[in-house]
């Protein structure tokens, strides 16, 4: 970086600006206050909403014109606004000129290996040991070696103007964990715009049977899916004897140019994906409509099992009795009080149920009321008649989403995952040993440096020197 | 045995330690340090027994996967697992300093807060957990976050206590600042003592409970007259820390803590607390989150929190790394960023729209 002010050009003065951790500073509080609007203020509310809000926070007077305010610089929907993105654009900036500003030194000093220390060098080095090992240099050295092996430390002997060192060092690389946690957060921005900028979000309500070709985007544009997705049941699951749900289930057929290519169930947390566009379990509902299917497992005392599926009001007969039936009334959650009396409790198929209607010759006999989760209610005159399903009539609610770029971002939570653990948990260390031939002994000055952890490398040194010692 | 009783044994032991604790630094004798440290351990090791029969229970009783059974889904076994990571958190400080003086502080936060809950009544019940729920990533995110929160808990410790010793002058910000925020911390756990006293909560989950109980005995309590007597005795604590805060700097210099020391373990906890918040606070809700619902960042308020938390934190470590910062402006900042996390665990449901409710399909 050029000091000289006058000697600078524009390029210079962004360079420099941009590759200055202050700045870096004050992005991070710029976009962490600006957030905080962003969280008390509701994201892309209807207006009465946030007036409400600010009514609230600031009184009557204030907030039509502070509405207005806000909506017209952004904030009602400001992270998708052009001056949060540019904030963003900033940060990112700053990140890879910062990191291109200071990769050369780094990368030199990653790629050279210790070397010995002049005599200068060595002075000035504050962190020392010293131990006084007997022998020569000659049979010290190895000695050495051999204790710097325990601390974990590969030592070799150098010569430097006439004397011997031995250096050892210890996760050189690890410098380099602070820029791959800086690459990674690029990562994760690119993937984020290549997914903005290649992909969609949409959603689709689909009927069981029925089958789209479309998704819709929140504002009701319809996005061509490229093949065609059929709904052939959804089924929640629920807490044994509550009303907990368990999970959701939707049973979805892919068809392509008139074939089915594929066929899966998904629940929350477990979607379907094909062709890069993926389809989570989000949401369902209930549509009653006449095209609906009742399907029964009926069992008369003693005969076969035997599977029907009928519509509302249309006749069945129960083999092997001169019986007919027929759905006469139906609940989709059917809850008992305590006086006795049956009433719906929810809107949605919490536990849906049957009123059938028995005939014999056209002549009424007897009438029930199945609960599909209550198997005591299956046992009637005519034998078990199990109520398995009102096909039909719930729709499965689909989170509809492509997103090329999720891969990126998955790749950069990876990277700065591993950047995170060099940076933080690894250190550079680095030991070189001077060899001092006395009368009977040799002293041995140990200098040291280390970028962090400095206690605790300490604490090893010391066991290094008793070491050295116990074995003298 | 059950879980029940290995609790009640770490509660009586931590409260045991607490006042071995105490005493060791009233008398300096050190045969009264080592019964305190191992009152600890056995209170850390009751609790992890407790912990882990726990688990089995939930495991027995809700028949699903063994790792879906792990007890943290209500607030009471968050903050059971809190005061687990806490001492944990402690006992290797204790360990690699080779000091006992933050043993005073972090054994009444450990053994009143499991006090509380079992005054309380821990609730046994279990409870299934609905689809969005069940989710490994969810499960990794809830834990290492709660570990996160320790070290950054521990962190905002160190750094009040760093503001302490060095803040010379009652009329100086970084004395203020301390005195205040300490008052604020201990207003907070009084009120919220109260909250679990009187009221018979039955919250399901910390949610719940922090929408439908927190402070709602005091500050948001329907009677005016209580919020009044509430904020009123606020006041008078705040000024009761402000005025008598000196005595607790002299407490502090009496366990030989120096600033440096202080100010490294802040760093320390941080430099923990970071990289486990990043991978498990922000990167493994992102993953749950987009498999569960497609989106893996939707900036609601409380993955947006979670982000200024990360934007403070980073704010901190580039701050007296490159910017040289040192002292009270980078042990304030260590405190606010704690006041973030918070502010993200509970502030967010307790005062903005909590949109962050764990899917429609509740
Ligand atoms: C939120 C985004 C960021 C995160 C999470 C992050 C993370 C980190 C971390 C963990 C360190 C190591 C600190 C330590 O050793 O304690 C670091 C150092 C550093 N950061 Fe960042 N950083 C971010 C943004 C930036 C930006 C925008 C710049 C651009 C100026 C920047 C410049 C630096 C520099 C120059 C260092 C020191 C590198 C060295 O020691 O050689 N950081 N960062």
């Amino acid at each position: 970086m050029n000091k000289n002010k006058e000697g600078q050009g524009i390029v210079d003065r962004i360079w420099s600006l941009f590759s200055s951790v202050k700045l870096a500073v004050i992005v991070f509080t710029i976009i962490s206050l600006t957030s905080i609007v962003g969280t008390v203020i509701e994201q892309q509310a209807e207006p009465e909403r946030n007036i409400k809000l600010l009514t609230k926070l600031f009184g009557d007077s204030v907030a039509p014109g502070l509405y207005r305010f806000l909506d017209s610089t952004g904030f009602t929907d400001m992270f998708g606004s052009w001056w949060f993105m540019g904030l963003l654009f900033i940060f990112a900036t700053n990140l890879v000129i910062c990191s291109i500003d200071r990769l050369p030194k780094i990368l030199k000093v990653v790629k050279t290996p210790i070397s010995p220390l002049g005599e200068e060098q060595f002075k000035a080095i504050t962190s020392k040991h010293e131990a006084v090992v007997k022998g020569n240099a000659e049979k010290a050295g190895p000695r050495v070696i051999e204790v710097l092996k325990k601390i974990g430390f590969h030592g070799e002997i150098k010569k430097e103007g006439g004397a011997t060192q031995i250096c050892a060092e210890k996760g050189r690389y690890s410098r380099l964990g602070v820029y791959v946690t800086h690459l990674s957060i690029l990562l994760i921005l690119f993937g984020a715009v290549v997914g903005m900028k290649f992909g969609f979000n949409g959603s689709l309500n689909l009927l069981e049977g029925t089958t789209s070709a479309v998704a819709y985007k929140s504002n009701g544009q319809k996005v061509p899916l490229g093949f065609e997705l059929r709904c052939d049941d959804f089924d929640v699951g629920f807490y044994p004897d509550s009303d907990r749900p368990r999970e959701y289930k939707s049973r979805l057929t892919v068809i392509e140019g008139g074939r089915e290519v594929l066929n899966k169930e998904i629940e929350v947390n477990s979607p379907l994906t094909y062709k890069g566009i993926t389809f989570y379990q989000s949401s369902f509902g209930f549509e009653p409509n006449r095209d609906a299917i009742f399907k029964f497992s009926i069992t008369p005392s003693g005969g076969k099992t035997q599977d029907i599926a009928v519509k509302f009001g249309e006749p069945f007969a129960v083999q092997g009795t001169n019986l007919t039936g027929e759905v006469a009334d139906f609940s989709p959650a059917l809850g008992v009080d305590p006086s006795g009396k049956l009433f719906t409790y929810a809107e949605s198929m919490n536990n849906p149920a049957v009123f059938v209607q028995f005939s014999e010759a056209g002549n009424p006999k007897f009438k029930q009321w199945i609960l599909k989760r209550y198997p005591d209610t299956w046992k009637t005159e005519a034998g078990t008649v199990e109520f398995r399903d009102l096909w039909g009539v719930q729709y499965t609610g689909l989170q509809v989403r492509k997103d090329p770029g999720v891969w990126i971002v998955y790749l950069g939570c990876i990277v700065m995952a591993c950047g995170l653990y060099a940076a933080f948990f690894m250190s550079h260390a680095r030991i070189w040993v001077r060899l001092r031939e006395e009368k009977n002994s040799t002293r041995v000055t140990i200098a040291s440096s280390i970028n962090k952890n400095r206690i605790a490398f300490g604490r090893t040194l010391d066991r290094f020197v008793r070491d050295l010692q116990d074995k003298a | 045995m059950d879980s029940s009783f290995f609790f009640g044994v770490a509660t009586i032991v931590y409260i045991l330690a607490m006042v071995a604790y105490i005493s060791y630094l009233a008398f300096k004798n050190s045969a009264v340090g080592v019964i305190a440290t191992t009152a600890t351990v056995v209170g850390f090791v009751s609790q992890t027994v407790a912990f882990g029969l726990r688990w089995k229970e939930f495991y027995e009783i809700g028949r699903m996967g063994i790792l879906r059974a792990i007890p943290l889904t209500n607030l009471y076994e968050s903050l059971v697992f809190f005061v687990w990571c806490l001492i944990l958190g402690y006992l290797v400080i204790e360990w690699k300093y080779k000091t006992r003086s933050f043993g005073a502080f972090i054994t009444p936060i450990a053994g009143i807060t499991l006090a509380f809950i079992s005054i309380a009544g821990v609730s046994t019940e279990i409870q299934p957990l609905v689809p969005a729920l069940q989710s490994n990533w969810l499960l990794a995110h809830v834990t290492m976050s709660f570990i996160s929160y320790a070290a950054f808990a521990i962190s905002c410790a160190t750094a009040l206590m760093y503001l302490a010793i060095t803040a010379e002058d009652r009329k100086s910000f970084p004395y203020i600042f301390w005195t205040v925020t300490l008052a604020i911390f201990i207003v907070s756990f009084i009120a919220m003592g109260i909250d679990f006293v009187t009221l018979k909560i039955s919250a399901k989950t910390p949610q719940a409970f922090i929408q439908n109980y927190m402070f709602k005995a005091t500050f948001r309590s329907g009677s005016g007259i209580i919020v009044a007597v509430s904020s009123a005795a606020f006041l008078a604590i705040v000024f009761l820390v402000w005025r008598y805060g000196f005595h607790l700097r002299k407490v502090i210099a009496a366990f030989s803590l120096t600033p440096e020391i202080l100010d490294d373990l802040t760093y320390k906890a941080i430099a923990v607390g970071f990289p486990v918040f990043t991978l498990g606070g922000l990167i493994f809700g992102a993953i749950w989150a987009d498999q569960a619902w497609g989106k893996y960042w939707s900036w609601d308020p409380k993955e947006t929190w979670s982000l200024i938390t990360w934007f403070v934190y980073a704010f901190y470590l580039h701050a007296r790394h490159m910017r040289g910062w040192r002292g009270n402006k980078i042990a304030v900042m260590a405190v606010i960023g704690f006041a973030c996390t918070i502010f993200t665990y509970l502030g967010v449901n307790l005062l903005l729209s909590g949109l962050h409710s764990y899917g429609s399909m509740q």
